[in-house]
């Protein structure tokens, strides 16, 4: 269809909305709107962003497919709960701020969520269209038109008012998603809000992490600019625990309140031989080297140097595996492959980010995991032994259990690996905290209102859940603000009695 | 929040040391910490350095270090006045510091930096201190006279015999370890290679030894793992479980390669420096 005659299907059934006299039937018969994206082999090439978003006519035309469903399924799928149907009816009516302010009451990060979240295993799933057609990616693209009006809103800077000063201080410790949430909540209703920051920029896992193929830095940037524009003080270079630990900032910093956003931390290793050899990398540092450092930069400005590689190895099968091994093609490797003790089914990745990297030519080794790491005489990667797997009983997480096939050794010759195995807690915070709970795997134990066992502080996220997702980290972040912000007034109430 | 380099000198051809404005940091730190800094903030490679000293009532850090690269040879470009746009620490568990009895400290080159504020906390805890220093020539010994003021005991060895006893660190070492009663503990800190070597000795005498390491870090907070060594066969990071080790269980031969990953890339961008800074009349 060109781009006249899709403008004039769009009015047709505009009018024919309008009129109330667009049927369900008609509605399922629009067809799925794709998104634009960069070039498979043009994109192998550089960091930019590998979708590039609706344009009017497809999200005004994506939105029509919404059946405005009474129940509203997608609502539940949404871990904070967004009012999803309204703000894709008001997408229909052109009514784009309308639409944002709507997303706003619940997600402060649009944006980034739009690009990020796995919609397909949360209000894409539970979408009634895709349910209809049984395929939950016929289902209408919620996050692709979140997207659509965050992107609009781009130039037009708005920013959240603040109330009066309450005189009351709360740090916010680390500016990832939960901490920022929960930053503009707690300056939002006045109180004196500063951020503590490990790194020397930003955005945690949005920066560090998250590729700028994938998430571009200049959105997460504009979201912190937005915190400074409301008077939100951040500090960086600050790790708390060890420049100040949490005691000393209530104490001798007159810290009200806390929130510990700090997300996981260490890097899991497999336990296998040969995991310290040159070339073995930890995702988390492959990614931070990549997109914080911007080693792809190096000898051309930056100064952080990565492995050139030629032939690289991811373990695992995540979104983070995907970022480590869609980051190696960029870099200039020449084979990477990916290489899952399940198969694609159970893999924990996005399915969008697994097609991405199947079209950026990366080889899925599924059923197949390193036993053990090869090295030459210099300590170099220089091959990996792999175990064949076939799938067992289901274990725990309710994923058929890896089993590996006894004898079925084969090598891979290749000069890098990438361990994208997920991680553990960060001890920092415990070593550092004695008088705060923890569990066995080293999280902080929360209640429902992400209350730890110290009074006035609070802790979300990773560092709380485990692994999560940047919606999930918001969620807490903004569930705690809310639990702070209701300490802080019954202390300021007692205070003045 | 920028730091402004209050002083700086040259210890050594290649070594040098400033005063560096960094307040938190001061009256937070500890003997056996170290600190991450990044010169600018776009595209500065983040390198830890070794907190030499403190003075939390001026507000100020010192650091050691030597020129070996582009960032630290960047670094020695500053002058008083200029700023470093990013210091982040104190990282990494201070050292354990108690009245052990007899400390054998020996520090090889730029190592001699790290150990100084141990051995000062340690004379403090009521040691008595057996200092060595090695270098490979009179002209790179640093700290003397600091550590003849805090040490019952000075040895200085050079490669070349051009000061002190014409040795290896690791030959009075061995004559102390033989003293009776042998020392109750070592700690040592310098490159990888005289590490290894000494630790051997102590090893064979029985004398618990820490050692200090300094590895390739990105984040210094646990996040990355690119600083992870072998210790008594399982990966420690450097910068959350460390920096000190029990040097008896330390595979400081994969160490030393770890530490070469970037080693031509490194070399690479260090020769681009030095041409570029030639062309802009620097030197």
């Amino acid at each position: 269809m060109t781009e006249k005659e899709q403008e004039k299907l769009l009015k047709e059934l505009l009018q024919k909305h309008k009129t109330g006299k667009l049927t369900p039937s008609e509605r399922f018969k629009i067809p799925p709107q794709d998104m634009q994206e960069q070039d498979p082999i043009a994109r192998r090439k550089n960091v930019n962003e590998v979708a590039l978003g609706y344009p009017e006519t497809n999200a005004r035309m994506e939105a029509l497919r919404c059946l405005q469903c009474k129940n509203a399924p997608c609502v539940k799928g949404c871990p904070v709960r967004i009012r999803i149907k309204d703000f894709i009816a008001a997408i229909v009516d052109g009514e784009y701020a309308k639409a944002l302010a709507i997303i706003k009451e619940n997600s402060l990060l649009p944006a980034v969520c739009g690009r990020v979240c796995p919609q397909e295993v949360q209000c894409q799933q539970t979408c009634t269209v895709g349910l209809k057609f049984k395929d939950p990616t016929k289902s209408v693209s919620i996050g692709r038109l979140e997207r659509f009006v965050a992107d609009l809103d781009q130039d037009n800077e708005s920013v959240p008012a603040v109330a009066a000063e309450t005189g009351m201080k709360v740090a916010i410790v680390g500016s990832g998603p939960g901490g920022i949430v929960a930053a503009a909540d707690a300056r939002r209703v006045g109180h004196d809000v500063t951020i503590f920051e490990a790194f020397h920029k930003t955005g945690g896992v949005m920066v560090y992490g998250i590729p700028e193929f994938r998430l571009p830095k200049a959105i997460v940037q504009r979201e912190i600019d937005v915190l400074e524009e409301m008077g939100v003080e951040i500090i960086t270079n600050f790790i708390v625990g060890r420049t100040r630990t949490i005691e000393q900032l209530m104490k001798e910093g007159g810290f009200d309140a806390v929130y510990i956003g700090v997300g996981a931390g260490l890097p899991s290793f497999m336990g296998i031989e040969g995991e310290s050899l040159v070339g073995v990398y930890s995702a988390n540092e492959y990614l931070t080297r990549a997109n914080l450092m911007k080693a792809y930069d190096f000898g051309k400005g930056a100064d952080t140097p990565i492995a050139r590689s030629r032939k690289v190895a991811v373990v695992g099968g995540g979104n983070v595996a995907m970022d480590s091994a869609r980051t190696a093609v960029r870099l200039g490797a020449e084979k990477v492959y990916l290489l899952y003790r399940r198969t694609e089914k159970e893999m924990p990745a996005r399915v969008e980010e697994v097609h991405h990297a199947k079209e950026e030519g990366i080889d899925f080794h599924i059923l197949q995991s390193p036993k053990r790491i090869i090295g030459d005489e210099n300590s170099h990667v220089i091959a990996v032994e792999c175990l064949k797997y076939q799938l067992g009983e289901p274990d725990d997480s309710g994923r058929r259990r890896p089993v590996p096939i006894q004898g079925s050794e084969f090598r891979i010759d290749l000069d890098t690996v990438i361990i994208a195995i997920g991680n553990i807690a960060n001890p920092l915070i415990r070593q550092t905290t004695p008088r705060l709970e923890f569990n066995k795997w080293g999280n902080i134990v929360v209640d429902e209102k992400c209350k730890t066992s110290m009074e006035g502080v609070y802790a979300g996220g990773d560092i709380v859940l485990g692994a999560a997702t940047v919606i999930l980290a918001m969620g807490q972040g903004r569930i705690a603000a809310a639990a702070i912000n209701e300490y802080l007034a019954e202390k300021k109430k007692s205070l003045a009695r | 929040m920028s730091h402004k380099i209050v002083s700086k000198k040259r210890l050594s051809e290649d070594v040098f040391t400033a005063e560096i404005e960094a307040p938190l940091i001061a009256s937070a730190r500890k003997p056996g910490q170290f600190v991450i800094i990044s010169i600018n903030n776009e595209y500065s490679e983040r390198i830890p350095l070794t907190i030499a000293d403190a003075d939390p009532e001026r507000g100020i850090i010192r650091l050691i270090w030597q020129r070996v690269g582009k960032t630290t040879a960047e670094l020695a470009d500053l002058q008083e006045g200029d700023e470093i746009t990013n210091i982040s620490g104190p990282l990494g568990r201070p050292t354990h510091v108690e009245n052990f009895g007899t400390v054998v400290c020996v520090g090889g080159g730029i190592g001699n930096a790290p150990l100084l504020p141990i051995t000062k906390a340690l004379k403090k805890a009521g040691n008595k201190i057996i200092s060595i220093l090695g270098a490979r020539n009179k002209m790179l010994l640093i700290l003397e006279d600091e550590f003849a003021q805090t040490s019952d005991e000075l040895i200085i060895t050079t490669d070349d015999g051009s000061y002190g006893r014409k040795a290896l660190v690791t030959e009075p070492l061995r004559e102390i370890c033989q003293r009776s009663p042998k020392p109750n503990r070592a700690f040592v800190i310098g490159p990888a290679i005289m590490m290894k070597f000494c630790c051997q000795i102590t090893k064979q005498f029985d004398v618990p030894t820490v050692v200090s390491l300094n590895t390739i870090m990105v984040d210094g907070t646990g996040m990355c793992g690119g600083c992870r060594v072998e210790v008594d066969g399982k990966p420690k990071f450097v910068c959350v479980d460390g920096p000190e080790f029990d040097g008896h269980k330390v595979n400081f031969d994969l160490m030393m390669k770890r530490l070469d990953a970037y080693k031509d890339q490194e070399q690479k961008a260090y020769e681009q420096h030095k041409k570029h800074r030639c062309k802009i009349g620097l030197d």
